[in-house]
């Protein structure tokens, strides 16, 4: 259908060289400014309706700014227990060396738009069938259209032997757990580009966050080692989960040539099982029986899976690929519950194909508030989210390859013939470190 | 509804900056406004002073490149192809310009106001 183009929603324009130009002067930024198809402008709907957002991460913020935005008169309720907001494109930045624990570390408060009730208790339990929520207080709410945006768990309990508090001792790296985490993967990764040895890297069997991400941390190792004069006494191994290095196929033979050109080793089919800190080796699960593999520095990339009260209640999946790790059974054009109209899911809890990413609930939340309007209005909407996703996959210090693509695995630049989408390339690097997390604060409060 | 809102540029900018980003915009505007005013009392352009003034540029387009350099933690030799090369021609570009037009306007507005 010719309609694939139209449809698709991308975190950058469609730039004509002319329009090109004309953000030079804004040193690429205008690369990520493109505005969400979600009419804003639009005259405010009035409306009576209670509507509960689970989870105030980046998808539940932004979803709470743009119903602001839409709706007056509605009274929206937003559950969280944390007081803190974390940046999470920034953690590889602290794993990286490149930015303090505090780049990443702001209040909920802050981004708190005006008129929006925050309950700072968890929500624990879903009741789709009575329409309300309990949270962990024991207090239960009662909704006219739900919102989860829980974010997912991170299960590193699954792998024998690991706890976040090794994190930062025996070579045990893991940028995920938290900021402090992030900082001393840094110090370990350091102290290993100094020495060289052997590095492992790899990701999860589950649905996870960014899958770039564990690709980023190989390569930017790869770079400290080289820096420093360390890349002969260093092996680098990435032990993948299946026989590809990236979903997308043309992205993963293109990993595939770096990791050749960098020399890194890669292990497929390979799933991280266990860890022993004192042998310092990781057990795998293989087609060929259990393995093992001794390490001088690791980067753990947890299992990944719906929070618990998103995998007990009946918001999950029955069946298919989503169900075991209990991700949200939603339309993926749509993000609203197959099962449960007055119910929709965003950010990292979708049970959709792709991309657990900021840039995914940037285009994600439009999509899913335009719905929830309508609904509200007794009208449908035409709002399509495409699976669009994007990645500045940093393949060195001071370099990244912009990856953007959809359900499809089609790639969808966003400057085409202009920012190739699979050069290693210094302007990637400018909007990641410039650019995205202004861009993220911006789509928090409902502006970009 | 994918075309460029400025809006939302001003969004990013204001998160990037702070209040740096009025600063910074009404410094620009100032030092459009004292160019345009001097051209018009001086009826035209002093060749000597715009020459000096272009020096200067020269310098400013560095010192544009140095702190795009120090706010990247990276720099030019990580070019990786031709529109790296454009955008360091245009970071270098706008550091020659704003620093020429600032440093033809305060020494002509120095000049002038001298005379007095």
């Amino acid at each position: 259908m010719n309609g694939d183009n139209r449809e698709r929603h991308q975190a950058f324009p469609q730039l004509s060289r002319r329009g090109f130009f004309a953000l030079g002067a804004a040193a690429g930024l205008g690369a990520l400014v493109a505005s969400p198809a979600a009419a804003t402008q639009s005259a405010r709907v009035k409306s009576s309706a209670r509507i509960v957002i689970a989870g105030a991460g980046a998808a539940g913020l932004a979803a709470a700014s743009r119903l602001m935005q839409r709706l007056d008169g509605a009274k929206v309720i937003l559950l969280d227990r944390r007081q803190e907001h974390f940046y999470q494109p920034g953690f590889t930045l602290i794993g990286a060396g490149l930015k303090p624990q505090s780049y990443v570390v702001s209040g909920t408060a802050d981004y708190l738009p005006q008129g929006v009730e925050w309950i700072q208790e968890r929500a624990a339990e879903f009741d789709p069938e009575g329409k309300r929520v309990v949270t962990d207080a024991g207090r239960a709410i009662p909704y006219d259209y739900l919102i989860v945006a829980t974010g997912l768990s991170l299960d590193y309990a699954s792998i024998e032997g690991m706890d976040t508090k090794l994190i930062g001792s025996n070579g045990i790296g893991s940028i995920y757990a938290s900021p402090e985490a992030a900082s001393a993967t840094w110090k370990l990764m350091s102290e290993f580009a100094d020495k060289g040895g052997v590095g492992l890297f790899g990701r999860p069997a589950t649905e996870m966050k960014c899958a770039g991400a564990p690709l980023k941390y190989t390569f930017i190792t790869d770079d400290y080692l080289r820096r420093r004069g360390n890349r002969g006494k260093a092996e680098l191994t990435y032990t993948a989960h299946n026989k590809a290095l990236f979903s997308v196929p043309i992205v993963s033979e293109k990993v595939r040539m770096l990791f050749q050109d960098r020399q890194v080793k890669v292990r497929h089919d390979h799933v991280m099982t266990g860890i022993d800190p004192g042998r310092k080796v990781a057990t795998y699960r293989t087609p060929n029986g259990s393995a093992e593999i001794p390490f001088d520095f690791i980067n753990v990339v947890p299992p990944m899976r719906a929070p618990d009260p998103v995998r007990n209640s009946p918001l999950r999946w029955q069946e298919g690929i989503f169900a075991a790790d209990g991700w949200m059974e939603v339309d993926k054009a749509s993000l609203r519950h197959k099962r449960f109209d007055t119910v929709f899911g965003v950010g990292d809890v979708a049970g959709v194909p792709k991309g657990k990413t900021a840039a995914s609930v940037k285009w994600q939340v439009p999509v899913m508030v335009d719905h929830l309007v309508a609904a509200i209005e007794g009208k449908t909407s035409d709002s399509v989210y495409n699976g669009y996703t994007s990645c500045p996959l940093i393949t060195r210090l001071g370099q990244a390859m912009l990856v953007e693509f959809d359900y499809q695995d089609n790639l969808v630049p966003s400057f085409p013939g202009i920012v190739a989408p699979l050069e290693e390339l210094w302007i990637t690097w400018v909007m990641k470190t410039m650019a995205l997390k202004p861009t993220y604060l911006a789509m928090l409060r409902g502006r970009s | 509804m994918k075309e460029l809102d400025p809006m939302v540029f001003l969004a990013v900018f204001q998160e990037m900056l702070g209040p740096m980003l009025w600063v910074l915009i009404l410094l620009a505007l100032a030092g459009i406004a004292a160019f345009a005013v001097l051209l018009l009392r001086e009826k035209g352009l002093s060749s000597q002073r715009l020459v000096r003034a272009e020096i200067a540029g020269l310098f400013g387009g560095v010192a544009a490149l140095v702190l795009a350099a120090r706010f990247t933690v990276s720099g030019f030799s990580d070019a990786g192809g031709p529109v790296d090369w454009l955008l360091i021609g245009l970071i270098w570009g706008v550091g020659l310009a704003g620093t020429t037009i600032l440093v033809y306007s305060v020494a002509g507005w120095t000049a002038l106001l001298r005379k007095r």
